[in-house]
């Protein structure tokens, strides 16, 4: 039983840990694919056409094999006898931060397009500088409109965690892999990963209300 | 006086790009150079570790993979196609217990993950040997292609439900207002005037489920399939050769994006009557 908490918590925290990369590689890639840069479009363009078109197991083999070889492949050259394990929770991380972030993309681009032009312009034109606009006029609103999108994607996020165990994370799936095979009852112990999957998920969309809730409020107070 | 606007022929041009070297050409000059690069060094990488003898050796492997990928998927869509029409008949449904059960079914199987379904199917069902055995359903979920299709089939059906649901709901209220006006049934009403709208609504996120469930059905490999990622797993585990990954990957991409364009081409095809 402490096994599964602990499943629990490696799971929790491997999404935590992923959301904010995620986020933060997909609003570069929305400001990529919105700029007026025709180069830059197609960088952006390729990033997401691959780590959408690519199964998110494969991704997170890819990384996990992918690092592993190429590090040692580094490290070889310093230290022939050396091996290296490639810590699969940051594997995990990077693997879902990037499959997370081709996704982001979208919706903060459809976010950035739902924004109108004037708000630029009204930005500019009290004196502040392009950072000062985004960071105070376009981003509040762009989170707001963002918001269900990314809400969505979170779910999504908390179910693709479910994938690490196949690289051999400790997560919540693998725990109870254990259990069940310790225990010979498979169905009760896997019965009882869904259930606690479905928990987290009507946790977070209890939590997501509220975050809905409160940015909801500001705009009514304007 | 001529009353034509002489201002009228001036219309609005967008800004020239800029010419130079901006700071953003730079850096999207850059990125763009760092794939062309990495794409080299894909494909220097699979031309250098050609080993003839190998891919011959796994090739065929590669093809059957790709076979069981594309059959479980196709099976799995369809079956959940069908049993998808209940649910969402129940999602719709004023009969609070038909709707509470069916809201019931989505939400398990939307709110956890496709892998933890695909064990709780593969190993959990095995808790229940003997009962299976009783009513012969045994042999068939011995096989793990089974127990994925099943598993698949059903996960699918939750998402459908919710497509076909969403789109029938986005056909305004007057079409069934005036179709019953026009004597129709309300069977008939649905067949000929709400589906045919409801379908050109659905075709999108129905193309977007198909392309999930090519990408969700690698996690089948965990549970020994020999799919497209099984065989890869497998290869890899033979050779620690990290080429067998890529060509994967390739593969993937491949399968991916030739769905998404063929959807795009078909509601290109079938929404030609709403552009102007």
């Amino acid at each position: 039983m402490d096994e599964i908490a602990y499943g629990v918590f490696v799971t929790v925290s491997l999404a935590l840990a992923t959301l904010p990369v995620g986020l933060f590689i997909g609003f570069l890639i929305a400001l990529g694919k919105q700029s007026p840069e025709r180069s830059l479009r197609l960088a952006a363009d390729i990033y997401t056409t691959i780590f959408r078109g690519l199964p998110e197991l494969l991704t997170l083999f890819l990384v996990f094999y992918g690092a592993q070889i190429g590090i040692q492949q580094v490290v070889r050259l310093f230290n022939p006898s050396a091996a290296i394990e490639v810590n699969s929770f940051v594997s995990g991380m990077i693997a879902l931060g990037v499959v997370f972030s081709s996704y982001a993309s979208e919706v903060f681009l459809s976010a950035f397009r739902a924004i109108p032009q004037g708000q630029y312009e009204g930005g500019y034109a009290i004196g502040l500088s392009k950072f000062q606009t985004m960071r105070l006029v376009v981003l509040p609103q762009l989170v707001r409109i963002a918001l269900p999108g990314l809400a969505n994607l979170w779910l999504i996020l908390l179910k693709d965690t479910s994938l690490v165990s196949a690289i051999g994370l400790t997560d919540i799936l693998r725990q109870s892999g254990v259990a069940a095979r310790v225990t010979k009852q498979a169905f009760l112990f896997f019965g009882l990963a869904t259930l606690i999957y479905l928990a987290l998920a009507i946790l977070s969309s209890i939590g997501i209300g509220l975050i809905e809730r409160r940015v909801g409020k500001q705009e009514a107070q304007r | 006086m001529s009353s034509i606007d002489p201002t009228a022929g001036e219309v609005m041009r967008p800004p020239l790009p800029e010419r130079g070297w901006p700071r953003q050409r730079i850096i999207g000059y850059i990125l763009v150079a760092l794939w062309t690069l990495a794409l080299l060094g894909l494909v220097a990488y699979l031309v250098s570790a050609w080993k003839p003898d190998m891919f011959w050796r796994y090739a065929p492997g590669y093809v059957s993979g790709v076979w069981i990928t594309i059959k479980l998927v196709a099976i799995s869509v369809v079956i959940g196609a069908l049993l998808s029409v209940p649910v969402a008949y129940g999602r719709m449904s004023h009969n609070p217990v038909i709707s509470a059960l069916a809201y019931a079914y989505v939400y398990f199987f939307r709110g956890t993950p496709l892998l933890a379904q695909a064990f709780l199917v593969y190993y959990g069902f095995g808790s229940f040997r003997p009962q299976l055995d009783a009513i012969g359903l045994w042999s068939f979920f011995r096989d793990a292609f089974n127990c994925a299709l099943f598993a698949f089939s059903l996960n699918t059906a939750a998402y459908q439900a919710e497509i076909l649901r969403g789109a029938i709901e986005s056909v305004p209220k007057g079409q069934w207002e005036g179709a019953a006006s026009l004597g129709l049934q309300r069977l008939v009403t649905l067949r000929k005037v709400i589906l045919p709208q409801a379908l050109i609504v659905a075709l999108r996120p129905y193309g977007n489920e198909l392309i999930l469930m090519v990408k969700g059905s690698a996690i089948v490999a965990i549970i020994t399939v020999y799919d497209l990622m099984g065989i890869t797993r497998l290869t890899y585990s033979r050779t620690f050769d990290f080429q067998s990954y890529l060509w994967a990957a390739i593969i993937y991409l491949l399968i991916v994006e030739t769905l998404r364009h063929g959807i795009d081409w078909i509601e290109r095809r079938i929404t030609r009557h709403l552009k102007r």
